[in-house]
């Protein structure tokens, strides 16, 4: 009996420790050895930075992908493997600005300088103003030369916010640096955007090198899979073999189950990018508990479910049934005057003419009622005015919209717990 | 004088004799060693060889130009013949005002030797016409008579100022015709560093012919030589026209640059000029031992000892007489010179000069003084004026080289033998009496430095010690120096070497100070790095390197008519000390800037040549500040090192362009991104244009934007009007220029294919003809090759054609092709909505609608609102839809941002 209870607490453990592993591994973005998939792209990158660092020349380029493709994670591999190198190790300024972070130049000023640990940094502020903070930036680039300054490599994350600021003086005059001969500079710029070269100015566009890396997955299903029974996978060194083995077997298996394959496939479908799947398999692992302590696919599809919810539908959930009469009405005014606006006293109008017909189900409420109704679905905003009470309007004659979709409705009366049958066929008839 | 065959009358072929002699694999260029003539019509084939006097083709059949052959090459297309030559000239091509500078009248045969550095000294092989016999005369015997008509005489030197004396070592052919012999005295000095024996050898004669023969130069202006040299005949005016502004390409004049600076010159001459007086009179010396003491980097060890003869023969002139030399006519400036050299000597005695420390400071302005007023009393009255006008002109010259002290260093003396340095340091002194050199170190070090300043310093050249050879044999006077030595004379060799270091210590200052500096003297610096960059290793890097937009091209092809407009515009204003605005536009990449910089680099040039005024050049950049308003404070701190706020120096520049000053220099300030001066009361600009037009101003603006019309959009009126219409513009570079460009960036690095480099220039000449797209896809093109590793290690078409791809394709397509299946079936749905509406928008529940029903066909599960918005959204992100905010929801409207077309291309072809 003893034993039993031992072997259930060590059980435990090995889930939470399971667990934890597998969490930190979908959450914390770690660096793999390799960036899968993209070899050019980091060969090219790795020997332009290389170029920069070793023979100081300036460059400047551009790594462009959708969101999720891998742009941090290729750069980071490439510096990882850049600062291996002994040559380079002291002899690189980095420099990391973040469009969301500097939303200005003159923070981004700042920031340079007192990453670059320039004279003027006194502990860790930057003093004196905008324009002396330029002149002494670009004095200082100005001095160096190509053989004996330190080359700086240049981050800009989300490079295309830095396109909006006034004048696009930064990037004016850190392109102009990496096109003249001062000290070398290489100006990377991570960026979602396809267009971005069109954001920029002529002039600052002309001392672009226009050197672009895109980053598009071409990955396949069966790599995706993959990828989900690699990202699963407890390591080897797992404390408790046995129980890594029975996970690791039950992993395989799951990836193999045709609905799980399916609820991949979805997700797939929806978007190649690994940061949708990760939080996909962090719902699906953290449902894993002592009672059922292998991986089943119930707890993927649950998890599943829980992603591709519609978030309109889970407030109609909520609504009371007057609420709901209110939006079927709606949806019958809209079908009748193909999606044209509507105000308060169409819908009552509406709404009284179902209760004349069908009055035993539904208690008949009076008008302030039913405006009451109406302005808690203005808050939920189910119901939208056209323009935002520009002109001043009587409540009941405000034109509205409704924010909903035909399906949306018709699913959330399928599911309403007791929904009235009067209603439900109000609802599905053609004509209010 | 006879007359003699020209190209006109009968056909010449020209051959090589033997196969060549030497080849330059880096110019790709061949050398032989004779050439033979043959003319149509005569059954025997003229020759000419190295060493030989040649007659060279001319306008005027009856005098054809004479030279010596120095060199025949011909180039790697076998084609072209070349011949590097000695030029000599006749009386008739000496300009017309110069000719009475002889003294006497020319002898019909006479030619005179020509020096001018700048003259162009190659010429086509093929417009030689014959050799010729030349006979050099010593400067005083007469010409022999019942020679041969066709026989030419040289006697003397020409240097485009004034007729020397003639060494007689000039007219020797030259020893080693493999080694390319250098051209000119320039071409020397830059051999110099180059330990190849032969060499220094000649560079040697050339300062040596130079220095000995260095007579009045000091009485004509640079700018009078300009006006002889366009007076020479055809040919020769036409190389010499390469130096004059009218067609000086940057090219020329970017070499000169390169060479040791020119500045050096006229302190050598100054220096030559008294040795040479004396050598004049005391012909006893051989030429040999004539040599001047100037400091042209290492020679002026060798020379030291020699001038220990003349330093006797001046301290015993000068307790003579001073003024003894005779007067011939064509000595007249040399007597002054003689005087301003001679004079303070004959005052005191020259080793109670030495003594005391600080003698030379004092006294320079004295003779000095002196030396002018013989000029003026001295001079013949045509010439006078010049010589004022140089004197000034040298004092300032003399001073600036004192600030930065390039000369210094080069002049400085390094032998190890101490009786050179004690002679040499005495000739050092004497040119501090002579120009105005004010050593503010030396005075306080005079004491105790008699023993380190004997210890060699570490930049000798490797010379030094062979020279020292010859020099031990030369000198006979050693011991006598010896003697003399002990007191402390070397004490301007350390003074010259203190100052010799100290403008290096200043650019040093980069190692950080390890005290804490408050911002307000902080230095802007970047750390220098531990070890140092890398040079490239292979071709292909090579080319990399010069492809770069950063790397300084050595010349700015296919705009030297800009070039010629913005210089001619700049230079007349300078020179007038006017002021006037200029407006240069053209679109991004196509060279404005350079081009600008450039004209002021050999300005510049000109300016420290004498050639024009002094003139201070600034810049500022709209795009480098941070408000138009800061254009003021930057102005003002380049001028005056001033800080103001931009109130304060608007103010203070404007007191300054006001204000009459009548001794103000130039101020030409380049304006940059004029567009971003631009404000809603237009002041900044107001101001900029309206300095220039201050009579006292002596301001020139050159502004630079891109649009042509700018003046015309943005600025009101009275801006306009002050801004004027001295208007440039830049247009875009065509294919044939942008192959240029590259092929001389590449300078004979031979990494593209002829097709390859076609391709490129075409295909962005007709996309933006912009400069740096073309550099930078050739530079992408080196990569491409060289990790592709084809085999002929010539960037071909394929690489090329990959670059291009690479830059100027769109990603649309591809970044469709690699969406997810939801993302292509909304593009789908929304391309069907756009047909069913007919408009090119729709709202997001529209286009929900259509992917539903998509979804369906597809057999796919359809996704929720929610879902089919995020990959609206991702869409979004990437720009291949353009969104709404996505508060609206439902009600968010959708664009392509790609044509329709395309989108359906990228999903066909999947």
């Amino acid at each position: 009996m003893s034993k039993r209870r031992s072997a259930t607490l060590t059980e435990a453990q090995c889930v939470s420790l399971a667990q934890k592993l597998l969490r930190e591994r979908l959450c914390h973005q770690k660096l793999p050895d390799q960036p899968a998939g993209l070899d050019s792209q980091h060969k090219h990158l790795l020997e332009l930075l290389r170029r920069t660092a070793v023979h100081g020349e300036s460059n400047s380029v551009l790594i462009v992908g959708p969101r999720g493709s891998g742009k941090t994670m290729l750069l980071g591999c490439v510096l990882r493997e850049l600062m291996s190198l002994k040559e380079v190790q002291k002899n690189v300024l980095l420099v990391e600005l973040n469009g969301l972070l500097q939303t200005d130049d003159k923070i981004a000023l700042k920031e340079i300088t007192r990453q670059l640990h320039l004279e003027n940094v006194v502990g860790d502020k930057v003093f004196g103003s905008f324009a002396e903070n330029l002149a002494f930036l670009l004095e200082a680039l100005k001095r160096g030369d190509k053989s004996s300054s330190r080359p700086v490599l240049l981050v800009l994350d989300e490079f295309d916010l830095f396109a909006h600021h006034k004048n696009q003086t930064l990037l004016y005059n850190l392109l102009d640096v990496s096109q003249s001969a001062q000290t070398p500079v290489a100006v990377v710029g991570l960026t979602c955007r396809l267009d971005v070269l069109e954001l920029l100015e002529k002039r600052v566009k002309s001392r672009f090198s226009h050197r672009q890396i895109h980053l598009f997955s071409s990955l396949t299903f069966s790599q995706y899979v993959d990828v989900v029974r690699a990202q699963l996978r407890l390591p080897q060194d797992f404390p408790d073999l046995k129980f890594s083995n029975e996970w690791n077997h039950s992993v395989t298996k799951l990836c193999e189950d045709k609905s799980v394959e399916e609820v991949l496939k979805r997700n797939f479908n929806s978007s190649k990018d690994f940061r949708s799947l990760h939080s996909l398999l962090f719902l699906a692992v953290s449902r894993v508990s002592v009672s059922h302590s292998t991986l089943r696919e119930a707890d993927l599809l649950e998890a599943s479910r829980l992603i591709s919810a519609d978030s309109k539908a889970n407030v109609l959930h909520g609504l009371s049934i007057l609420e709901l009469c209110l939006i079927i009405a709606m949806k019958h005014l809209n079908d009748t005057y193909d999606g044209e606006p509507f105000n308060f006293q169409m819908v009552h109008n509406e709404f009284k003419k179902f209760i004349q017909r069908k009055s035993h189900s539904i208690h008949k409420f009076e008008k302030p009622v039913l405006m009451k109704a109406f302005e808690h679905l203005l808050q939920l905003e189910l119901v939208r005015p056209v323009d935002a009470g520009v002109c001043k309007v009587q409540r009941e004659y405000q034109l509205m919209r409704l924010m909903l979709e035909h399906g949306q409705v018709m699913e959330a009366l399928q599911r309403y717990p007791q929904c009235p049958t009067d209603v439900k066929q109000w609802a599905l008839s053609a004509f209010g | 004088m006879s007359r003699y065959v020209t190209r006109l009358k009968m056909r010449r072929s020209y051959k090589w004799n033997g196969r060549p002699v030497g080849e330059d694999r880096k110019l790709r260029r061949q050398y032989y060693e004779s050439m033979s003539i043959s003319v149509e019509g005569r059954t025997e084939d003229g020759t000419v060889s190295l060493g030989q006097y040649i007659l060279i083709e001319s306008d005027n059949d009856d005098s054809p130009f004479v030279a010596q052959l120095l060199k025949l090459y011909t180039d790697d297309s076998g084609k072209k013949k070349t011949a590097v030559v000695q030029w000599f000239v006749r009386m008739c091509e000496v300009p017309q005002n110069k000719r009475k500078l002889l003294g006497r009248d020319p002898h019909p045969q006479e030619i005179f030797f020509y020096q001018d550095h700048s003259c162009d000294n190659e010429v086509d092989g093929e417009t030689i016409l014959a050799a010729v016999q030349i006979e050099y005369v010593p400067a005083e015997d007469p010409f022999p008579e019942g020679k041969s008509k066709d026989t030419l005489f040289v006697k003397l030197l020409w240097d485009t100022k004034s007729f020397r004396a003639l060494d007689p070592e000039l007219m020797q052919p030259p020893q080693s015709p493999k080694s390319p012999p250098p051209s000119s005295r320039v071409s020397q000095a830059r051999a110099l560093p180059t330990p190849d024996p032969s060499i220094m050898k000649r560079a040697m004669s050339g300062t040596l012919a130079r220095g000995s023969m260095s007579t009045g130069k000091m009485s004509t202006s640079e700018a009078e030589s300009l006006h002889s040299a366009s007076k020479l005949s055809a040919a020769k005016a036409l190389s010499a026209k390469r130096r004059s502004r009218a067609s000086s390409g940057p090219h020329v004049r970017k070499k000169l640059d390169l060479c040791s600076p020119n500045k050096n010159m006229s302190r050598d001459d100054v220096l030559g000029e008294i040795l040479d007086e004396h050598t004049a009179t005391e012909k006893t010396l051989t030429s040999k031992l004539n040599t001047s003491p100037t400091g042209r980097i290492s020679i002026s060890i060798r020379l030291t000892p020699l001038n220990h003869n003349e330093e006797e023969q001046i301290s015993s002139l000068s307790s003579q007489n001073p003024d003894k030399p005779r007067l011939t006519a064509y000595d007249k400036d040399n007597a002054t010179s003689a005087f301003l050299g001679v004079q303070p000597l004959g005052t005191d005695d020259p080793e109670s000069l030495i003594s005391t420390g600080r003698t030379p400071r004092k006294r320079e302005a004295t003779p000095r003084r002196a030396s002018l007023r013989g000029l003026k009393a001295r001079t013949p009255s045509n010439r006078k004026d010049s010589a004022t006008l140089r004197e000034p002109a040298l004092a300032a010259l003399a001073e600036e080289e004192h600030e930065d002290s390039p000369v210094q260093t080069a002049a400085t003396p390094r032998s190890k033998r101490k009786s050179a340095q004690l002679v040499s340091s005495r000739i050092r002194k004497q040119l501090n009496l002579l120009d105005n050199k004010v050593d503010l170190l030396s005075d306080g070090e005079d004491g105790g430095d008699d023993d380190d300043c004997f210890v060699p310093t570490k930049i000798d050249l490797q010379s030094s010690s062979d020279e020292e050879e010859e020099a031990k044999i030369d000198s006979e006077d050693e011991l006598v120096v010896k003697k003399r030595r002990g007191s402390r004379t070397p004490r301007s060799i350390e003074k010259t070497r203190v100052s010799a270091r100290t403008p290096r210590k200043t650019p040093s200052k980069k190692t950080a100070p390890a005290t804490p500096r408050t911002p307000r003297h902080a230095t802007p610096s970047i750390p220098s790095r531990s070890a140092p960059a890398r040079k490239p290793g292979n071709v292909l890097e090579e080319a990399r390197a010069r492809l770069h937009v950063s790397s300084v091209p050595e010349s700015l092809p296919c705009r030297e008519q800009e070039f010629q407009d913005i210089y001619n515009f700049v230079e007349s204003k300078v020179i007038d000390g006017t002021g006037g605005c200029m407006y240069i536009s053209g679109v991004p990449g196509t060279g404005k800037t350079a081009t600008v910089h450039e004209v002021i680099r050999s300005l510049q040039q000109s300016a420290e040549q004498d050639e024009i005024p002094h003139f201070r050049f600034i810049e500022i950049n709209g795009m480098k500040m941070t408000d138009p308003h800061q254009a003021y404070v930057q102005i003002l701190q380049k001028l005056t090192d001033q800080k103001a706020t931009p109130d304060h120096a608007a103010a203070l520049l404007e007191k300054r362009f006001s204000a009459p000053a009548p001794k103000k220099e130039t101020t030409v300030l380049l304006v940059d991104e004029l567009d971003l001066l631009w404000t809603r009361k237009q002041n900044v600009m107001y101001n900029l244009f309206d300095w220039p037009t201050r009579r006292n101003a002596r301001l020139v603006v050159l502004t630079i934007a891109n649009t042509m019309d700018l003046p015309e959009r943005i600025m009101i009126n009275r801006v306009a009007s002050r801004l004027g219409l001295t208007r440039m513009s830049f247009q875009p570079y065509t294919f044939k220029q942008l192959q240029q460009i590259i092929t001389s960036r590449l300078n004979r690095v031979k990494a593209f294919e002829e097709d390859a480099l076609q391709l490129v220039s075409r295909k962005v000449a007709a996309l933006s003809g912009d400069a740096r797209r073309c550099l930078d896809i050739c530079r992408r093109a080196t990569e491409i090759c060289e990790h592709s590793g084809s085999s002929s290690g010539l960037v071909g078409m394929s690489h090329v054609m990959e670059a291009l791809d690479e830059m100027f394709s769109s990603s649309y397509i591809a970044a469709i092709r690699c969406a997810s299946v939801q993302e292509q079936l909304l593009l789908r749905a929304v391309i069907a909505e756009f047909r069913r509406l007919g408009l090119e928008e729709a709202t997001f529940q529209q286009v929900f609608v259509q992917h539903q029903a998509l979804c369906r066909v597809e057999g796919l599960h359809p996704v929720s609102v929610s879902e089919g918005l995020a990959v609206c959204q991702r869409l979004g992100s990437c720009r291949l839809l353009l969104l709404e905010g996505s508060r609206l929801d439902l009600l968010l409207r959708i664009r392509l941002n790609v044509s329709q077309d395309d989108v359906l291309y990228a999903l066909k072809a999947d």
